[in-house]
């Protein structure tokens, strides 16, 4: 299968694989130094099956990182990596998808790197749609600074740095993304192998930037924050479906549903919904607003319930493919660069001496 | 009438007006039809760092200053010859510059009361007699433009605008200036609005005719083009110099251009300079801030792009984090500071080097970056290929500091030869370079070059050479993250010694000592960098005129320094180092070469007055040699 082939728009420049490629390929020899338990387990787990998948070349594949415990990511994969600092890493890879084409440039990231020292990046990657995988590890704390609140903490936690309670509001992860005009917002859960590898196939055929939050238990600091989605006797009523041209219900016998709330313009949940008002979701909708009602339905504090899906996925130009573009047609007729260079050199009002 | 015509060697004109009065336009016309006719020149542009100030008022004042010469020089000058002030406060503002007996000319129609307490005047000057040390020439150069330009049917504010193109064109005639190319300038530049066309170059001929006719200018100066190598001239700022030296980088090494780059004054116009050049692949990402400007260039870097971020001190204090990573991940890049004054917001549109410390240390760890400093703003060119040389061949961020006047003050530039521009080769790394213990082959992304200490540069793409690099130690070899403390001492020293390597491929520093061959010579050294080589070199050739002697040297490289700088620095029983700072070059030669240099220091946001300069290195010399002395009588500014 040659690239143009591919079925993903997303990876379309980058090199397919000569031979069929396994897990053990993408698996670098570094040992992996998470904390047992850890919900990055499962995420690498996942990464690591899921990439040979995508029939690429192993070397045309990078992964991006800041700082924080899931920023460790790229150590472990076989790929082309980089660690870098904290909250930068949409920044770093914004370069490096802009200036090639024939990569597949994935961003780790976490609560804390992604929405409080780095949310200028993420928002400003988010509008320009470069052609990145965000996959933002949401576990509601700070780990490897040893158990602060962090911008997606519950209000009030009681943390190292907070005693007495935290006070500030937190952040809803997809909300931020979609009011920065996201054209892939999604969100899943580490538990969920056969959902986050959905979700993640998805995002690596868009094309433009893709946002992933990733429900993300930390066993140390923060244990159970997502319990209500995992617990075989909550999580039906905890998790709401979003599938793209389904009606949105749930529950254990799909007796809830969302349905438009006329009152305030957004969604709200209802039990036992005249099916004919239960909202059909729509990913493909060109505007945002239906998508980010439904992410107000993720609880600010203690997390009872919360929508997993594809929230959006809306075709939009790039900003690297246009950026290349103006390239590609300001260097029509450039010929010969030394001659070029010498014509720029030698331009403006000129003067010889003999 | 014939007027006599009196030959002049030099000449300095300060065009001076209110923001919106086009100085900036009228100074860079004047000095293009003066490197068009084959002048020396150098010029100094000097604005406020607001957009419109309030008008007539002292902080609206925005000048251009331009030196021209039959002969080479090397500054703009200490104090204009001729002041053209457009309104009392461009009077007021720049009286203090001026020498009793140069030229004023003034614009007479706005010395009304009005406009004479703006300029806080309590009374008018032109008329009380506080400028008769003065050789004033009052005109009512507005009333004149907007009747030289009525017949284009211009309401009279707009008419009354092309008033600097008549005082261009009073001033060209007084100077023999050729006139072609400022006219097929305003036929480009208004090609759209051919009212305003005509009444521009209706103004610029009428002030031309003007000056011809009338009996107040009796003289016309000849000044004779300067002899220079023969070779094909244009004139250039340093921004654009700059920006053409990072091209030329790109073209030279064969790797695109990704600059990436958030607006700040006076870096700004590195950026839409390049923003022009996509044609030579050239990507420029204006970024949401200075982080992810510098960012975005380390990621371009990764991918095997020439990553630039170009930025003024305040930049560079944000980028501080990512410059330390570039030094951790041993990747190239190029960092353009064009300083200004501070600390904080400062000065934005003056100039000052107080940013040497911050580019030398300004980073946690001991993080080096090599440091590569411009003399002149055509020399910015050969500085950016060299900043991009040092980059690609040791892979490693290099700081490249340019300064507010030498980005904005221009001087003619020999073009240079392509084809005699020095190739850069990046060397990618395309094979395994080591074997595992299996003997398999394998890549180790810091297997360093014995010669350079320089890490292979192997980009994504390259099969087989898969690797991850990051702000974490490193283990020396393959790379992985080391928490070892003796492997730690080690990458800090190799790090360290990387950058030293680079002294091996530069040249011994040139000193200028004109008696040192034939075995005398001076005894003070005046050494300096950047954009200081001006005012040094006219101070040196103004001690040198009253027969003492004194050795000039320039720092291109502040980091490392050439090798033999100890050497040179001890050769001399005294070494003065002029500096738009507070002596930052002076403490590192102090702590280098525990020598006891003189600092001579402002921090004006101008460039350093040559005349001062010369006083101060006299007063050196006396002090170091009480039996030298002054053999030459001299009242008059010697600048050859």
């Amino acid at each position: 299968m040659t690239s143009t082939q591919l079925p993903f728009p997303g990876l379309r420049d980058v090199p397919t694989a000569d031979a069929p490629q396994n897990r053990k390929e993408f698996t670098s020899d570094q040992e992996v130094r998470w904390c047992p338990g850890c919900g990055d387990y499962a995420v690498l787990a996942a990464v690591q099956g899921f990439l040979p998948e995508l029939g690429l070349k192993r070397e045309n594949i990078v992964f991006v990182s800041g700082i924080g415990c899931s920023s460790r990511f790229p150590y472990y994969l076989d790929t082309y990596g980089m660690h870098s600092i904290h909250g930068r890493a949409p920044a770093i890879a914004t370069g490096l998808a802009t200036s090639r084409k024939d990569l597949s440039v994935w961003v780790v990231t976490g609560d804390g790197d992604a929405l409080s020292i780095g949310g200028n990046h993420l928002i400003h990657s988010l509008r320009r749609n470069v052609n990145l995988k965000i996959l933002l590890f949401n576990n509601r704390i700070y780990g490897l600074t040893k158990g602060q609140y962090s911008p997606t903490s519950e209000p009030g936690k009681v943390t190292k740095s907070t005693p007495m309670g935290s006070l500030d509001n937190p952040f809803n992860p997809v909300s931020l993304a979609l009011g920065a005009e996201g054209t892939f917002v999604a969100r899943t859960i580490d538990s969920d192998r056969k959902h986050l590898t959905h979700v993640l196939s998805a995002a690596a055929a868009h094309r433009g930037t893709a946002f992933v939050e990733i429900y993300q238990n930390c066993p140390i600091f923060n244990d159970g924050a997502f319990d209500a989605m995992k617990d075989n006797e909550s999580k039906a009523d905890a998790i709401i479906p979003l599938v793209h041209g389904e009606p949105i219900r749930f529950g254990n016998d799909g007796q809830r549903g969302v349905v438009r709330d006329p009152a305030t313009g957004g969604v709200r949940i209802v039990d036992d919904p005249d099916p004919a008002d239960v909202l059909v979701h729509d990913a493909h909708a060109s505007d945002p607003t239906t998508a980010f009602a439904l992410s107000r339905l993720t609880d600010a504090g203690v997390l009872a319930h919360a929508p997993i899906g594809i929230f959006r996925q809306v075709e939009q130009p790039t900003y690297d493919d246009l950026a290349r573009e103006q390239i590609t047609i300001a260097s029509q007729g450039t010929g010969d660069r030394a001659t070029a260079l010498a014509g720029l050199l030698g331009s403006g009002d000129t003067w010889t001496v003999v | 009438m014939t007027k006599q015509v009196k030959r002049l060697d030099r000449v300095i004109i300060r065009f001076a007006g209110d923001s919106g009065d086009g100085m900036q336009l009228t100074g860079d016309r004047f000095t293009q039809e003066t490197a068009s006719f084959g002048n020396d020149l150098s010029t100094l542009p000097n604005f406020p760092a607001e957009i419109r100030a309030p008008q007539g008022t002292l902080p609206g004042v925005s000048s251009f200053q331009v030196h021209f010469a039959d002969h080479d020089i090397l500054t703009p000058g200490d104090s204009p010859d001729v002041l053209v002030a457009m309104n009392p406060a461009a009077l007021k503002a720049n009286l203090a510059d001026i020498k009793k007996g140069a030229t004023i000319i003034v614009d007479s129609h706005d010395f009304t009361a009005r406009n004479l307490s703006k300029a806080a005047y309590a009374e008018n000057p032109l008329e009380n007699g506080s400028l008769s040390e003065y050789d004033v020439h009052a005109f009512e150069l507005t009333d004149m433009t907007v009747e030289a330009v009525k017949e284009f049917g211009l309401s009279r504010k707009d008419a009354s605008r092309a008033k600097n193109m008549f005082a261009l064109g009073m001033l060209s005639w007084m100077y023999g200036r050729p006139t072609e190319s400022t006219i097929a300038f305003l036929e480009r530049r208004f090609a759209k609005a051919p009212d305003i066309r005509d009444a521009n170059v209706t103004a610029f001929k009428a002030g031309w005719n003007f000056g011809e006719t009338t009996e107040a200018f009796v003289v016309q100066y000849e000044i004779k083009p300067a002899p220079m190598l023969a070779g094909t001239y244009r004139n250039i700022t340093g921004n654009l110099a700059l920006a053409y030296g990072l091209i030329a980088g790109s073209t030279q090494s064969g790797l695109p251009l990704f600059l990436g780059s958030y607006p700040i004054t006076p870096a700004s116009d590195i950026l839409h300079e390049l923003s022009k050049h996509k044609r030579f692949g050239v990507t420029t990402f204006q970024a949401e801030d200075e982080i992810a400007g510098i960012g975005a260039a380390l990621g371009a870097a990764f991918g095997g792009a020439l990553g630039v971020t170009t930025t003024s001190g305040p930049g560079i204090a944000l980028k501080s984090e990512t410059i330390g990573l570039g030094v951790m991940m041993e990747l190239p890049l190029l960092i353009v500071d064009v300083q200004r004054g501070g600390p904080s917001t400062g000065l934005p549109t003056k100039t000052e080097q107080a940013d040497l410390l911050q580019a030398m240390f300004g980073r946690n760890g001991e993080a080096p970056v090599p440091i590569v400093a411009p003399q002149s703003p055509a020399d910015c060119f050969d500085a950016a290929l060299e900043a991009a040389r040092i980059a690609i061949t040791y892979r490693t961020p290099v700081m490249l500091l340019s300064d507010g006047y030498l980005a904005n003050g221009s001087e003619p530039w020999q073009i240079p030869d392509v084809a005699e521009l020095p190739t850069i080769d990046p060397k990618f790394a395309t094979e395994p370079n080591h074997t595992d213990a299996k003997g398999q082959p394998e890549f180790w992304p810091y297997l360093r070059d014995e010669e350079t200490l320089a890490r292979p540069w192997a980009v994504p793409g390259t099969k087989g050479l898969e690797h991850r690099i990051g702000g974490l130690e490193k283990g020396e070899g393959h790379g992985n993250i080391s928490y070892d403390p003796t492997n730690h001492d080690f990458m800090v020293r190799t790090r360290a010694a990387k950058v030293e390597r680079i002294a091996q491929d530069l040249p011994p520093l040139e000193v200028d000592d004109p008696g040192a061959d034939s075995g005398g010579g001076a005894k003070v050294l005046v050494l300096g960098w950047g954009s200081t080589y001006g005012p040094i070199g006219a101070a040196v050739r103004q001690v040198r005129g009253t027969g003492l002697e004194v050795a000039q040297a320039h720092l291109r490289h502040l980091n490392p320094f050439p090798s033999d700088l100890g050497d040179v620095l001890k050769r001399y029983d005294a070494v003065m180092v002029p500096e738009m700072n507070l002596g930052q070059l002076s403490m590192l030669l102090r702590a280098r070469y525990l020598v006891d240099v003189v600092g001579y220091n402002h921090v004006r946001g101008l460039p350093l007055r040559a005349a001062e300069l010369a006083d101060a290195i006299t007063d050196l010399i006396g002090a170091t040699d009480p039996s030298a002395e002054p053999t030459v009588e001299t009242t008059q500014e010697v600048v050859r």
